[in-house]
């Protein structure tokens, strides 16, 4: 068995009293790309947030590159390699494309204050060094074009893409996907997908993916978890789940055996 | 592609007039990151601190004042500029770190002889010390800032004033009370006495005071716009934009926003200490919440994350007092006076530019810039 690089055990996360995620447990191994997925509500972007720093569990265990992180600040686990992308986009909407990147190689730069207020040698140097490895990214997910716009006024599918750059700018170990493909049309999803391969198969990073688009999930997935009220329901690869009763039975409620036989039956 | 910086990474090719004449190409990200990274830009700065090195000689000596003192303000509005502009902490208690500035250059550097304390200190020693005392109260307040936004911080900043207000009031002993007042820092440098009422070598003192608060500007303008566009400006941005996606991409929050606090209250202290030995005698009612507001206006009027755009407020704000009785004379009768007709533009100019300009005075120069850019054609 491989060491997985990100390791959940028996997490437990309550907003007093309301229970947002219970018995969670999972393994992410390396140049996998893990799909969590489950109708509204069910903790899949909660799972993110443990994951992140953003809330701390109750209970459990999240570990991540042989270091337990569980109640770790954001921008500390951040620097052990986690990097993620929002639902709703959270760029940084008054800077311009190449600063949103330049954040995402923050911890990277290696300059304090002082180096900052003098631009000293220190500083230029790993401006220019930096800013290099953030060209190399705005290569890659083809958005030369829009290098010096504020990223407010971009389009939505661009924006998407930027988030998406930001969190590679930050060179990670594990790379978080909220719904990269959410209210996009069938081009942007297709553009984004292509990218999301890309990732896996030319820069090995494994990925946690969190969509509602089911055949994208389907497609590119290695293995999907679904979830439903907070626990996960089962694990496995995608054609497994697709075909699990209560995977069906938390998609169209309760419906009976012979429903679900039919189902299973159209998608063999 | 915008500007082609992937082309050619190499140094050689770096000339005034740009790459094979065409002077907005440009092929290597030192180039992209410089100060005056287009050669208008490069023309323009140079011709406008020239000029302004030409300017004394030219105006009158009260003119000249006003300008010295917006100057020096300008320093104070970058210092602001950089906690509610840049980093998006709503900052009332500039006045405060102005305050603590003020008094820390006047003590160390106020004559020994006089009758309230004063060290006589060198200007080498009283003005980076009254940056480091002021830095050092925001060290101490930016802790609030990281448990409080908007609307609290600035409540929790407003106390600060009323807090100092209280104090430089019945601290006699350094800051001679309320409508006595003490003698600011002692003004010289290299044995040259920029209080002397005598001409020194055919320079007036109004001259050479332009000239100090001049150098001192360029200065600290420049240290101010290193730090807008380092990695430190940019997690300011990305604070005031999104904190939480600042910290899940590995900002750390409360560093930054004490940092934030820090810098902005050195560049307060630095022009309280400055501007009253300029000035000359203060007294401690100067540090109430019309100075903090004053520094709002200046934010907002000049172009709130900007530079220049401080400078441009403080100049406006510095020469408002001059724009009023100028339009007083046009007011019939009794019915306004000068001071009335100031705080009602103040309030005036404010709502303006927060509805039609909401990048200020910036934002004025950006689109007469754009203009001529692509003239004799709309864009």
């Amino acid at each position: 068995m491989p060491e997985p690089v990100v390791s959940v055990r028996d997490v437990e996360l309550a907003f007093s009293g309301v229970k947002a995620l219970q018995g969670v447990d999972f393994d992410v191994f390396d140049n996998e790309l893990f799909a969590v997925i489950g109708p509204n509500g069910a903790g899949k972007t909660s799972i993110f947030n443990v994951l992140s720093g953003v809330y701390r569990p109750q209970k459990g265990s999240v570990e991540f590159a042989g270091i337990d992180i569980r109640g770790m600040r954001p921008h500390k686990i951040a620097n052990l390699g986690m990097a993620r992308t929002f639902q709703n986009i959270e760029l940084f909407e008054n800077l311009d494309v190449v600063d949103n990147l330049m954040l995402g190689r923050h911890a990277q730069l290696g300059y304090g204050w002082p180096s900052a207020v003098a631009w000293l040698g220190k500083a230029k140097r790993s401006e220019v060094r930096n800013r290099r490895r953030v060209e190399e990214i705005i290569d890659f997910l083809e958005i030369e074009s829009y290098r010096q716009l504020p990223v407010g006024m971009l389009p939505y599918g661009i924006q998407k893409r930027i988030e998406l750059g930001r969190a590679l700018a930050m060179e990670p170990k594990l790379l978080l996907l909220d719904e990269p493909v959410a209210g996009m049309n069938g081009e942007e999803t297709e553009d984004m997908a292509r990218f999301i391969l890309d990732v896996r198969d030319e820069l090995h990073i494994p990925m946690i993916l969190v969509e509602h688009d089911m055949g994208l999930v389907m497609d590119l997935a290695d293995r999907v978890m679904a979830m439903d009220f907070g626990k996960p329901i089962t694990t496995g690869t995608p054609q497994e789940v697709q075909a699990h009763p209560d995977v069906i039975r938390a998609y169209l409620g309760p419906v009976g055996d012979e429903t679900i036989a039919e189902l299973q039956e159209e998608r063999a | 592609m915008t500007t082609l910086l992937r082309s050619a990474p190499s140094t050689k090719a770096r000339t005034s007039t740009g790459v094979r004449g065409r002077p907005l190409l440009r092929t290597s990200y030192e180039q992209d990151l410089a100060l005056a990274n287009t050669p208008a830009k490069r023309r323009s700065m140079i011709g406008l601190i020239v000029a302004s090195f030409v300017v004394p000689f030219l105006l009158t000596d009260d003119l000249l004042q006003v300008l010295t003192l917006g100057m020096i303000s300008a320093v104070g509005a970058i210092g602001l500029n950089l906690v509610t502009g840049y980093a998006g902490q709503v900052s009332l208690g500039h006045a405060f770190f102005i305050g603590l500035g003020a008094y820390t250059g006047a003590v160390l550097g106020g004559d020994p002889d006089g009758s309230i304390v004063g060290y006589g200190l060198p200007i080498w020693v009283w003005l980076p010390a009254a940056g480091v005392v002021a830095a050092v109260a925001g060290l101490i307040v930016g802790p609030v800032a990281v448990r409080l936004r908007g609307l609290y911080l600035a409540i929790v900043t407003l106390g600060l004033v009323f807090l100092g207000d209280h104090v430089f009031r019945e601290a006699r002993s350094i800051t001679g009370g309320p409508g006595v007042g003490r003698r600011g820092a002692q003004l010289e440098i290299f044995g040259i006495d920029f209080h002397a009422m005598e001409p020194i070598e055919g320079i007036s003192r109004n001259q050479a005071q332009f000239l100090l608060a001049l150098v001192f500007l360029i200065v600290f303008a420049i240290l101010g716009r290193n730090i807008a566009r380092s990695g430190v400006g940019r997690a300011f941005g990305a604070i005031r934009d999104r904190d939480v996606a600042a910290a899940v991409i590995g900002v750390d929050l409360t560093k930054y926003k004490i940092m934030a606090f820090a810098m902005s209250s050195f560049f307060a202290g630095v022009t309280g200490a400055l501007y009253y030995a300029v000035i000359g005698v203060f007294e401690p009612g100067a540090f109430s919440l019309l100075l903090s507001i004053q520094y709002i206006a200046m934010v907002l009027i000049g172009g709130v994350a900007t530079i220049s755009g401080s400078i441009m407020g403080a100049m406006f704000i510095a020469l408002l007092p001059r724009i009023s009785q100028f339009i007083a004379a046009y007011i019939p009768g009794e019915l306004l006076t000068v001071f009335q007709l100031e705080a009602i533009l103040y309030g005036a100019l404010i709502i303006v530019f927060l509805i039609f300009e909401p990048r200020g005075l910036y934002g004025i120069w950006l689109r007469i810039r754009n203009y001529w850019k692509g003239w004799p054609f709309s864009y």
